[in-house]
């Protein structure tokens, strides 16, 4: 284990008969974001809770820096928390807030209020000290919570759906922000959120949870082109999962009678699968002309405009359908079109 | 808005208001001038006689200590039970608003039983360390403040576990994320979002204690309060003084209204989270025994002066002297409550007096609070003020105004004799009864989206088909909850009783008090016991109306 790292151990945690956590084992190095990410239910944020201490787990351990800390209280762990609404204190003012944690360490008032605005300003705020909570727009209030979690120069900081409350514009920015932020800070960080775009675009590496279980956990690559499971593949991304022969070498993929190869991938650790699905991402497929032999053809029922490219629903002669990312921008629904294959190689997941 | 909507906003407005300026406003301006009837001599004699300077002091000191006892039992008790859980909880939960149930001068007069010199547990006391003398007396201040937080402090606790219930727990985990100590969390996150709570019952506890007449004059002995004061100065036919005493009371109360609202709005804010407050479970086994042994001896003092009312209800009149517990028991007090028409006739009176108060505060509420919270007209503000002042008032105060105003038919004046008939006594509750009734429906309206009527009559609903099906099923919840309060509130009216009954409307109270003053404990008992049946009797009924309706 490295230096200031952190780890959870074989957490597992029940609430009554439902195992909200089942055997979840990660570690988290200094200076590395971790996404977790799942669906609602999924376990993520009694997580997220167990790591900050607010729960204790049933059976596992929580370590820090080599220091089993499973059993002590978040008060005496030094952690920064970002709350999902971010539980600012709405009776104080923002620097009062970004103070707090300071108060509770018996700094004086006027160092307090130094380092304050100084946190304030690391996040552009650095004129909203005296403002109050509730006059704060969400995307200030976000940052005011950052501040506050940042300002006690946390050994971990952990974040519970820190974008959620953002409207999409923000969003876009604040990913940057947090990303640059996160590693000018230089601990392990850990956060919760149930958008994949968030934890691409943030996170150095996802873990993925679902029911209670992690399923893969890996950089957001890993997780997109080498899913480890069925599971994996249908939560991360937009595709088309079909059916496949698993040759060794290659894949051998049949739609609507036509049948063609692919150099293939495997979940790591796999050798050869018996009963084989390909994972077809929109983007590892193009648009081919009518006549072109290496792949299939189709009628287009559903096209969508994303700007910088198209995506086409294509339906293929025996009812499959196949979404294709493309910079071709001139078909419309009801044209027929070739599409094929465009990067290789093609994920392949078990049956489950 | 619309010409129309104006002119039906005033013609409804009208009525209310006349009613309202005629009925809370005109006898509290008959009261400040009659004290000025001449000059400001009865203010001097006020202000010379030590009587009444000490009543002033009393009642204020009463009144504040009361606030702090209801806050030391309220506040300890409401966080135990929305914190922690623990073996008895629920029956604590069960029992801990019970004293609230108590008419004013029932739970006094259970007291008495209980805690006075002869009282069931002063005597065990006395018996159990071979005393001589009774313990404990008692009388006096701290007598009264016993009682007064005894059924008060239920405010502070209803408060601040409705404060506690919307807290955000998440607000606690940041700070202790941050690094406070339990300590710390208490004294700088959750005491001060709870201030609008513990300001709002504060308040609630000051003007009842002020108020408050049923303690004093029980167990006054030598102790003076205002309230006190202006029965017995107007007994004594000292009219003038007893309408300054009436407002120096008035102004005290509204000086107290003024203090806590400042407190509350000071600290205002909306709080954004959902509180998903879990209770901890109270795990070491010393704990929970302690725990347990202190909700035990809680349920038994909250519950003991119920039982004792039960209990001496079936005890013979005047056969309770020196013993411990009544010697003899009988079914006789009852039974003669029952046939004989003089002592059944008060039951009549006080339910007949609450249908007659309740029916009129309800119509004339849901009236006002539609206008005040569906209605945008420039009056809106002034009928808000209206409808709250009786709340402001103390109950002697109001029953003096009254007693000032109705006591003589001179239609020039706008004054018609009611003092002395049936009807005086079903005007004060009205007038005490309409800020509940007023704020349950307000609250009630309030949840209705404006937008819903603008639709209803968007529709092509009339304006009484839109009130039928709109905006009455909305206000329903509130005045079923605040009709209720205000029968419960009627019916075991006492000051009021005192100061404005006759021999055609003497209430229970007063029956209950006559029966004292002839040491008939038994049959006192047994009328508190009806009137605590009595009151069961209306709740239950309006909670299974609700059920049914909802």
């Amino acid at each position: 284990m490295s230096a200031g790292s952190l780890s959870l151990n074989g957490i597992t945690r029940r609430f009554g008969d439902h195992v909200a956590v089942n055997d979840i084992s990660f570690e988290v190095p200094s200076g590395e974001l971790l996404a977790l990410i799942g669906a609602s239910g999924s376990g993520k944020t009694t997580t997220l809770r167990i790591a900050a201490g607010y729960e204790t787990p049933d059976s596992g351990s929580v370590m820090f820096d080599g220091r089993d800390i499973t059993s002590v209280p978040p008060q005496n762990r030094g952690f920064g928390m970002v709350f999902q609404h971010y539980a600012l204190f709405p009776h104080m003012t923002v620097e009062e807030n970004v103070g707090f944690g300071l108060e509770a360490r018996g700094v004086a008032k006027q160092a307090r209020l130094d380092k304050a605005r100084a946190a304030l300003d690391a996040v552009g705020l650095e004129k909203a000290g005296p403002r109050s909570i509730q006059s704060l727009s969400g995307g200030e209030q976000q940052r005011v919570a950052l501040a506050r979690a940042l300002v006690i120069e946390p050994k971990v900081l952990l974040m519970d759906e820190p974008l959620s409350n953002l409207d999409p514009t923000l969003r876009q920015s604040t990913r940057d922000e947090l990303r640059s932020m996160l590693h000018r800070v230089g601990v392990p960080a850990l956060f919760v959120t149930h958008d994949q775009e968030d934890a691409f675009a943030v996170a150095d590496r996802i873990a993925l949870i679902k029911k209670g279980i992690l399923l893969q956990i890996g950089t957001p690559e890993d997780l997109y082109d080498r899913p480890a499971s069925l599971s994996v593949a249908s939560f991360i991304g937009r595709s088309t999962i079909l059916p496949a022969e698993d040759l060794g070498d290659v894949v051998a993929v049949t739609i609507a009678g036509r049948r063609r190869q692919f150099t293939a991938t495997r979940p790591a650790g796999r050798a050869k699968l018996p009963a084989a699905l390909v994972v077809l991402r929109p983007d590892a497929l193009e648009i081919a002309g009518i006549e072109d032999d290496a792949g299939w053809r189709g009628e287009v029922i559903n096209r969508r405009f994303t700007g910088g490219s198209a995506v086409y629903r294509v339906k293929v002669d025996d009812g499959t359908v196949l979404e294709v990312e493309s910079g071709v921008m001139g078909l419309r629904e009801g044209e027929t079109t070739g599409v094929r294959v465009g990067r290789e190689p093609l994920p392949l997941v078990a049956a489950e | 808005m619309k010409q129309g909507d104006t002119r039906k906003s005033l013609a409804l407005a009208l009525p209310v208001f006349a009613l309202l300026v005629w009925t809370v406003v005109y006898p509290n301006i008959a009261v400040i001038a009659g004290s000025f009837e001449n000059g400001l001599g009865h203010w001097r004699e006020f202000f010379a006689s030590p009587a009444d300077r000490e009543a002033l002091w009393t009642s204020i000191v009463i009144s504040l200590a009361s606030v702090v006892g209801s806050l030391l039992v309220g506040v300890p008790l409401a966080f135990l039970l929305s914190r922690f859980d623990f073996p008895g909880r629920r029956v604590l939960r069960a029992v801990a608003t019970l004293p609230a149930a108590l008419p004013p001068l029932v739970g006094v007069i259970a007291f008495l039983f209980l805690y006075s010199e002869s009282g069931v547990f002063t005597r065990a006391v006395q018996h159990i360390f071979g005393l001589t003398e009774a313990p404990w007396r008692l009388q006096g201040v701290s007598a009264i403040i016993f009682v007064h937080v005894y059924t008060m402090y239920v405010y502070v606790f209803l408060f601040v576990s409705a404060g506690l219930e919307r807290f955000d727990t998440t607000l606690d985990e940041a700070a202790a994320g941050l690094g406070a100590t339990s300590w710390q969390r208490l004294r700088y996150v959750t005491l001060p979002l709870l201030t609008p709570a513990l300001a709002g019952s504060m308040l609630l506890v000051f003007m009842t204690s002020l108020g408050s007449f049923s303690a004093p004059y029980v167990f006054g002995g030598g102790i003076r309060v205002l309230a006190t004061q202006i029965v017995s100065s107007k007994l004594n036919g000292s009219l003038g003084l007893a309408y300054v005493e009436t407002t120096v009371l008035a102004l005290s109360a509204v000086a107290g209204l003024a203090l806590f609202r400042w407190l509350e709005r000071k600290r205002k804010y909306t709080s954004s989270g959902k509180g998903a407050a879990t209770r901890r479970v109270i795990k070491s086994r010393r704990a929970q025994i302690i725990a347990a042994v202190l909700a035990t001896i809680t349920v038994i003092v909250l519950v003991l002066p119920h039982l004792m009312i039960i209990l001496v209800s079936f005890a013979v009149d005047g056969a309770w002297t020196t013993q411990v517990m009544p010697p003899e028991y009988t079914l006789d007090n009852y039974r003669r409550l029952f046939s004989e028409a003089a002592l059944w006739r008060p039951m009549v009176n006080s339910l007949s007096m609450a249908v007659i108060a309740t029916a009129a505060n309800l119509v004339v509420c849901f009236v006002a609070a539609y206008l005040i919270v569906l209605r945008k007209f420039s009056g809106r503000r002034t009928l808000e003020v209206l409808v709250a002042l009786p709340w402001a008032i103390p109950a002697t105060a109001i029953a003096l105004g009254l007693a000032a105003t109705f006591n003589r038919n001179d239609l020039f004046s706008a004054r018609i004799l009611i003092v002395g008939t049936f009807w005086i006594l079903p005007l004060a509750y009205f007038i005490r009864g309409i800020p509940l009734v007023s704020t349950a429906v307000e609250g009630s309206l309030r949840q209705l989206d404006p937008a819903l009527e603008d639709a209803a009559r968007g529709l092509g609903g009339s304006w009484w088909l839109t009130m039928r099906k709109v905006v009455l099923p909305a206000a329903r919840p509130g005045l079923v909850a605040g009709g209720l309060l205000a029968a419960v509130t009627a019916v075991g009216e006492f000051v009021a009783g005192v100061v404005l009954y006759t021999h055609s409307n003497r209430p229970i109270s007063m029956e209950i008090l006559a029966q004292l003053r002839q040491l008939a404990f038994g049959t006192a008992s047994a009328y508190s016991v009806l009137l605590i049946l009595l009151v069961l009797l209306m709740t239950m009924t309006a909670r299974s109306f609700e059920e049914r309706m909802a």
